[in-house]
């Protein structure tokens, strides 16, 4: 097995892109993580998607892309696992590079979300879930999101406005971002008075959906001083896998798949959470955070929360996550997302995250499929 | 249409007929084919008596594309009193809302239709006890 | 008429939907010049259907009957709103009432006597040897155009009942016996979305003559008169129309009283005079007799006589008896009530 580098990386604004497909915005993404890396060529292309086919009439997705990103030829597939589909294609891309298979591997994750109204995108997110049984019988996706939160609510004696302050932070930390779909901050009044979608999760619990690519570029860390003048180390790559539905868990409340993700992530880089400097966590919902904190080992459970009220998960706290706006406030175009943590990770680590740059060495990035079903996990290290 | 598809599901959709895995005991809903629990493939069909109590549960303001005639819905996840958990619709509420820990029963309703020509899904939803 | 083998019902179940709309509310909104004289109709919810409603009652029949599913050999559903105009309802209620696959099953169609339909040839199918157990269900969801006198009345659910041998039956038949005429008093055209009403027509020449003449014939058969029975239900449109038949053939207010639901729950159509039994049985003594009048517009009328048994007395508590789904109730205006009833697409 090899050490794995990052080298290039290339994202777009997350919007609601109208004048842009999704193969121009995938193309647009590759095209600006091989200038990056100063690179014209790979071997392999990995691209991370959820709802191609069900929003955009597009199967393939990879074969497509690599055609129109001029890459006729090389090895080209496409990895889905819900909302975690970005975290996959980084997974599949590692794989490829540390089992010295490939030496330059490009990995893009792409969503275009917009193009369909509402009720569409809602069924469509649904399918991260259990289509017959929790699909079928109504439940859309922030609906099962929502299950977890009241049941926090009830076991934990938190109210919704304990919540707040996930969403602020990402919210503040996004106007500093060029590349997020929100660029204003919010109010705790705001906060607390949004439209309902699910309850208790009303608008401003939720991440937006929104249209974006990003893509990285992976060589061996032998090849990457010769490429690059900063390269990221990937110290740790895990995936761990729990019940598809909720109704299965054993304890809806603890996200299993998070915990032995992180757990074997932070093994394999030999470090602690004590050591994790900043993480870009999956917060598609607010609970989503709360609960992810407490599965890798920041707060016990049911303390989620406090973080976010006692600030410690700002840019200046213990534990800085959605740094860069999150999907929160950076956005969700939901496959993608997963890359576009680890090109925020990147950032950060090579000391480009302008306004919102974290003092730090060690990132960690956690894409998470459906209700916690899927968890992808990587630990970054900063260049030496 | 998948007409199939939800033809399938009709044993436990109209009847809770769920598994119990003869190697551990635990009883399973929905059904599968191999027990999560031990691994065991011996599952027979087992019945659930559809009374439980609500774990969880979330009104719907935005649904998803064939349910917007019912909005707003309330959604739960109930434990079935014998073990465990499903995902399902309440329906019959009052307008006090409905609390965790409260006692429901399995009616069948309508799930959706496919349009007006289309079929109609029948399965499970859960109501609070209507007597006791 | 009955069966050479004796036959009665050896379970029965109802079920009424928990919204209401007040005669009131709806006066409120059209202030039509007659009056009803009904308090409130029974109105069914987003996800209800005749069958839901259907399979919830047959639910209550068995286990009031607390046979095994799989020994019924007919499920027939009489109903004149199906949710399928080709499909049977009654595949649905013996899928989920578990009594597939070795049984038939059919819907049955006469208008608001659909029900008696089913439960007259129930008896025919169990009395004849051909089932062991048979299960009939009168339900409708009735649809009244907005405006007419019929939404006042038209409202949702029904009653079923197993028929089996008279040993095990909690209230056994006597006799039945039906007087149908080609009398077009109320009818519905495919594709049409409500029914054509007779207004005046609809009363002597069609309700009044069919219950008046099935009663008498029948009770002529039989060797009784009116004393002889404990209650009587009639097919109930409205308030007035079984008081009349009642008072014609010679009944009293108390017998007509346990049976009379329309005041409270409007006019269920093919659950009509079911419901009404399903109410007089939950409250009839061993011994006590009950005559069954229903009546169909196109036209017809089904009278049957049945006798309570010992069995008729029931100790189990959680059984649902008709008054505990009258009890409960929601009540909904005038434009919750057209959302309901999907009356605000144009039909």
């Amino acid at each position: 097995m090899r050490d794995v580098t990052i080298i290039g990386i290339g994202e777009t604004e997350v919007r609601e892109h109208w004048e842009r497909s999704l193969r121009e915005l995938a193309v647009a993404s590759i095209t600006a993580a091989l200038d990056d890396a100063g690179i014209e060529r790979a071997d392999a292309l990995y691209v991370g998607n959820m709802l191609s086919g069900e929003l955009a009439g597009q199967e393939h997705l990879a074969t497509l892309i690599a055609d129109f990103a001029g890459l006729r030829g090389l090895e080209a597939l496409k990895v889905e696992a819900a909302c975690g589909s970005g975290g996959a294609a980084v997974r599949m891309g590692y794989l490829a590079v540390a089992s010295g298979l490939h030496d330059l591997v490009i990995v893009t994750g792409v969503e275009k979300m917009t193009d369909c109204e509402n009720g569409l995108v809602t069924e469509a997110l649904a399918m991260a879930g259990d289509g017959d049984y929790e699909a079928m019988q109504g439940l859309s996706f922030v609906a099962l999101n929502a299950l977890l939160m009241r049941r926090y609510m009830h076991d934990y004696r938190v109210s919704h406005e304990d919540f707040a302050g996930f969403s602020i932070n990402a919210h503040r930390n996004a106007t500093q971002n060029p590349y997020a779909i929100f660029r204003r901050p919010i109010t705790r009044e705001e906060f607390i008075s949004a439209r309902m979608i699910s309850d208790p999760i009303n608008l401003l619990d939720s991440s937006p959906i929104g249209d974006g690519a990003a893509s990285l570029i992976l060589c061996p860390k032998d090849e990457a001083k010769r490429l690059s003048p900063a390269p990221v180390t990937i110290l740790a790559s895990t995936t761990a896998t729990d019940t598809i539905a909720l109704h299965d868990r054993d304890d809806p409340l603890f996200l299993q798949a998070v915990h032995e993700s992180a757990q074997k992530a932070y093994a394999q880089a030999g470090v602690g959470p004590e050591d994790i400097d900043l993480f870009e966590l999956h917060d598609a919902f607010t609970i989503m955070a709360a609960l992810s904190l407490e599965a890798c080992g920041f707060a016990d459970k049911g303390r989620g929360v406090e973080l976010a009220k006692d600030g410690e998960i700002s840019l200046q706290g213990k534990i800085p996550i959605s740094t860069m706006g999150g999907l929160k406030g950076r956005g969700h175009p939901a496959g993608a997302t997963g890359v576009y943590q680890i090109v925020e990770v990147v950032q950060q680590l090579r000391g480009e995250a302008g306004a919102n740059q974290v003092d730090c060495h060690l990132g960690m990035a956690q894409s998470i499929g459906g209700t916690g079903a899927t968890a992808i996990t990587h630990i970054l290290k900063g260049p030496d | 249409m998948s007409l199939a598809r939800h033809w399938r599901l009709q044993d436990e959709r109209y009847k809770l007929i769920g598994r119990e895995c003869a190697t551990c005991g635990k009883k399973l809903f929905p059904s599968r084919d191999i027990c999560p629990h031990c691994g065991s493939r011996d599952l027979k069909p087992y019945r659930f008596t559809g009374t439980g109590e609500i774990y969880s549960y979330s009104t719907i303001y935005q649904p998803p594309a064939g349910y917007e005639a019912f909005v707003p819905y309330t959604v739960a996840l109930i434990r079935l009193d014998e073990g465990p958990l499903i995902a399902a619709q309440l329906t019959d509420l009052d307008r006090e809302g409905v609390e965790i820990g409260q006692r429901v029963e399995m009616v069948t309703r309508k799930l959706r239709e496919y349009g007006p020509e289309g079929l109609i899904v029948y399965g499970y939803k859960f109501r609070p006890l209507l007597k006791g | 008429m009955k069966p050479n083998k004796e036959v009665g019902i050896i379970g029965y179940g109802a079920y009424i939907p928990r919204y209401r709309i007040k005669a009131d509310e709806i006066l409120r909104v059209w202030k039509s010049i007659d009056s009803i004289h009904l308090e409130e109709k029974s109105v069914p919810g987003l996800d209800e259907d005749t069958a839901t409603m259907a399979i919830e009652a047959a639910r209550n029949a068995l286990k009031r009957a607390a046979i095994d599913p799989q020994e019924i050999g007919a499920v027939w559903v009489g109903s004149e709103s199906k949710p399928y105009a080709v499909k049977p309802t009654a595949t649905i209620v013996a899928e989920a009432l578990g009594a597939t696959p070795h049984t038939n099953a059919a819907d049955w169609e006469f208008a608001c006597k659909a029900g008696t339909e089913a439960m007259q040839a129930a008896m025919g199918f169990v009395g004849s040897g051909m089932a062991k157990y048979a299960l009939a269900i009168g339900v409708d969801t009735a649809q009244g155009r907005p405006g007419d006198q019929l939404e006042y009345t038209a409202s949702a659910g029904g009653a079923a009942f197993i028929m089996g041998p008279k040993e095990e039956s909690l209230a056994y038949l006597e006799g039945s016996y039906s007087y149908v005429s080609d009398t077009p008093d109320f009818f519905r055209r495919p594709h049409q979305y409500y029914p054509q009403h007779g207004h005046r027509f609809t009363g002597e020449p069609a309700y009044f003559k069919h219950t008046y003449h099935a009663a008498k014939h029948l009770m002529e058969e039989l060797g009784y008169t009116p004393h002889d029975y404990a209650m009587v239900v009639f097919h109930q449109p409205n308030t007035k129309f079984p008081r009349r038949v009642a008072q014609w053939l010679g009944f009293t207010e108390e017998q007509l009283k346990p049976g009379f639901l329309v005041d409270v729950i409007g006019n269920a159509y093919a659950g009509s005079s079911p419901l009404g039994l399903a109410a007089a049985l939950d409250e009839a003594k061993p011994g006590d007799r009950i005559l069954l009048v229903s009546f169909g517009s196109g036209a017809g009328s089904d009278a049957l006589s049945f006798t309570a048994t010992e069995r008729i007395v029931k100790n189990d508590d959680s059984l649902l008896r008709v008054r505990d789904y009258i009890k409960r109730r929601q009540e909904i205006d005038y434009g919750t009530y057209c959302r309901y009833r999907d009356n605000l697409n144009s039909h």
